[in-house]
């Protein structure tokens, strides 16, 4: 097993994943560092990589005429940005910014979803994984909505 | 005939858990745009010991009375601390007193986080908002007996950074390098804010424990702790290591009048700490 395989194995978003799978996914991934302050990929971009971090912290920011940039998300060691590569119209929505020194694993989107054409079992996996993390960031945003810490509570 | 009065009925009077004590206001600091923390002390220097959890009932004359957890050092009982939020009429008019001010204190009232049962444990501390104050005193403890416990987490979430409680105090502990401090917030802007952007239930994932053996003490809104109890269960805590403040709309404050009451439960008596397993079967209950 090389390095990159043996990185992405270790990533607790392929945990339990066939080896066979990782073999494969390697080919399209390569590891990648983001300068604090670096953008990553700005709103309205084609949405053409996804990234597994391994350390540092990503900001996901919105820019709002006459407020500036708000952060709304902040991503850190074990997460995954990005999912926007694996539903049409291939574009991203937000800004994302390294805020420190990142380190994380960039895969190439047509790449990986040519080889989930070939594979569709891989396909399945990963859909089921990318499923759950929109999951989570979903109830994550209805508990904002819902204002959790307000003053009313 | 003049009348002396015996040191003993005195003694009845100001240990009636219904008649208030005056306390005077001793400093006021502003936490956040409508919260401040008071340092009160009796009148008579007499000493308030408490225990981690518990709330005292503070009585604006003229006013009306609220209940209010501890949110100062347990040992230091000569001043007592409270964080007060300006949501209704006593708060809001409470929040207006100023140092020398007098008011009345009832208490210390209802049940403790577990410091004692949660000895030779990990301890994770989940808050949201305010809910910081009342775990404040149970931070503390954990601090001035370190050697006692393992891993210390405090978890820590709130609206925006202009709404966190204790950021001069939050800031020591992280520096101190035996507790894992991680604050969150809604949303911020990038000049203002360099930690973490999401709810605090997205911070449990990385915090360090041993699942089999911590005691996770959860303050906030009742919502926040739902949330926060579904994440617990993901990292494998059970239903007993668990323990939640709850909050109803207390009057008597000693179980007699029946307004807090919670189930088969009186918050102010036998809450308002709660062992999760214990509530379990009402918590979260709309019609309760």
């Amino acid at each position: 097993m090389d390095t990159l395989e043996r990185l992405l194995s270790e990533h607790p978003f392929f945990k339990d994943l066939d080896p066979r799978y990782i073999q494969l996914i390697a080919g399209c991934a390569r590891e990648v560092t983001f300068k604090a302050g670096e953008f990553i990929f700005r709103e309205g971009d084609p949405s053409s990589h996804f990234w597994l971090i391994r350390s540092g912290k990503i900001s996901l920011e919105v820019f709002a005429p006459g407020r500036g940039p708000i952060m709304i998300e902040t991503l850190g060691e074990g997460d995954v940005m990005g999912w926007s590569w694996a539903v049409p119209p291939y574009r991203k929505q937000y800004d994302a910014r390294a805020l420190e020194l990142t380190r994380a694993i960039e895969f190439d989107a047509m790449c990986i979803r040519g080889k989930c054409d070939e594979e569709p079992k891989l396909g399945y996996e990963l859909f089921k994984r990318f499923a759950q993390i929109i999951g989570q960031r979903l109830q994550a945003t209805r508990l904002r909505l819902i204002d959790i810490y307000g003053s009313h509570s | 005939m003049a009348v002396t009065l015996k040191p003993q009925t005195i003694e009845t009077v100001q240990t009636d858990p219904m008649v208030p004590v005056p306390y005077r206001v001793l400093r006021v600091r502003r936490e956040t745009k409508d919260t401040f923390t008071f340092e009160l002390q009796a009148v008579t220097g007499e000493r308030f010991p408490f225990a981690p959890g518990q709330f005292t009932m503070l009585y604006v004359f003229g006013v009306g009375e609220v209940p209010i957890s501890i949110s100062g050092d347990p040992a230091h009982p000569e001043i007592l601390v409270h964080t007060v939020r300006a949501v209704g009429t006593v708060t809001k008019v409470l929040c207006r007193l100023k140092r020398g001010d007098i008011l009345g204190v009832r208490g210390p009232f209802g049940s403790s986080w577990p410091m004692a049962e949660a000895v030779g444990n990990d301890i994770l501390i989940v808050a949201g908002g305010v809910g910081l104050a009342p775990l404040r005193p149970a931070i503390y403890h954990v601090l001035s007996h370190r050697g006692e416990y393992g891993r210390v987490a405090l978890l820590y979430g709130a609206r925006t950074p202009g709404d966190m409680l204790y950021k001069k105090e939050l800031a020591e502990w992280r520096g101190r390098f035996d507790i894992q401090v991680e604050v969150t917030v809604d949303a911020a802007r990038p000049d203002e804010w360099h930690g973490n952007v999401g709810v605090v239930t997205t911070l449990i994932p990385r915090a360090q424990f041993d699942p089999y053996h911590v005691t996770a003490l959860v303050c906030g809104p009742e919502i926040m702790m739902r949330f926060t109890i579904l994440e617990l269960q993901k990292r494998g805590l059970r239903d007993d290591q668990m323990y939640i403040s709850m909050e109803r709309n207390m009057k008597c404050a000693i179980g007699f009048c029946g307004h807090c009451q919670y189930g088969p439960n009186f918050v102010c008596k036998d809450g308002p700490v709660f062992r999760f397993d214990r509530v379990k079967g009402i918590f979260g209950k709309r019609e309760i």
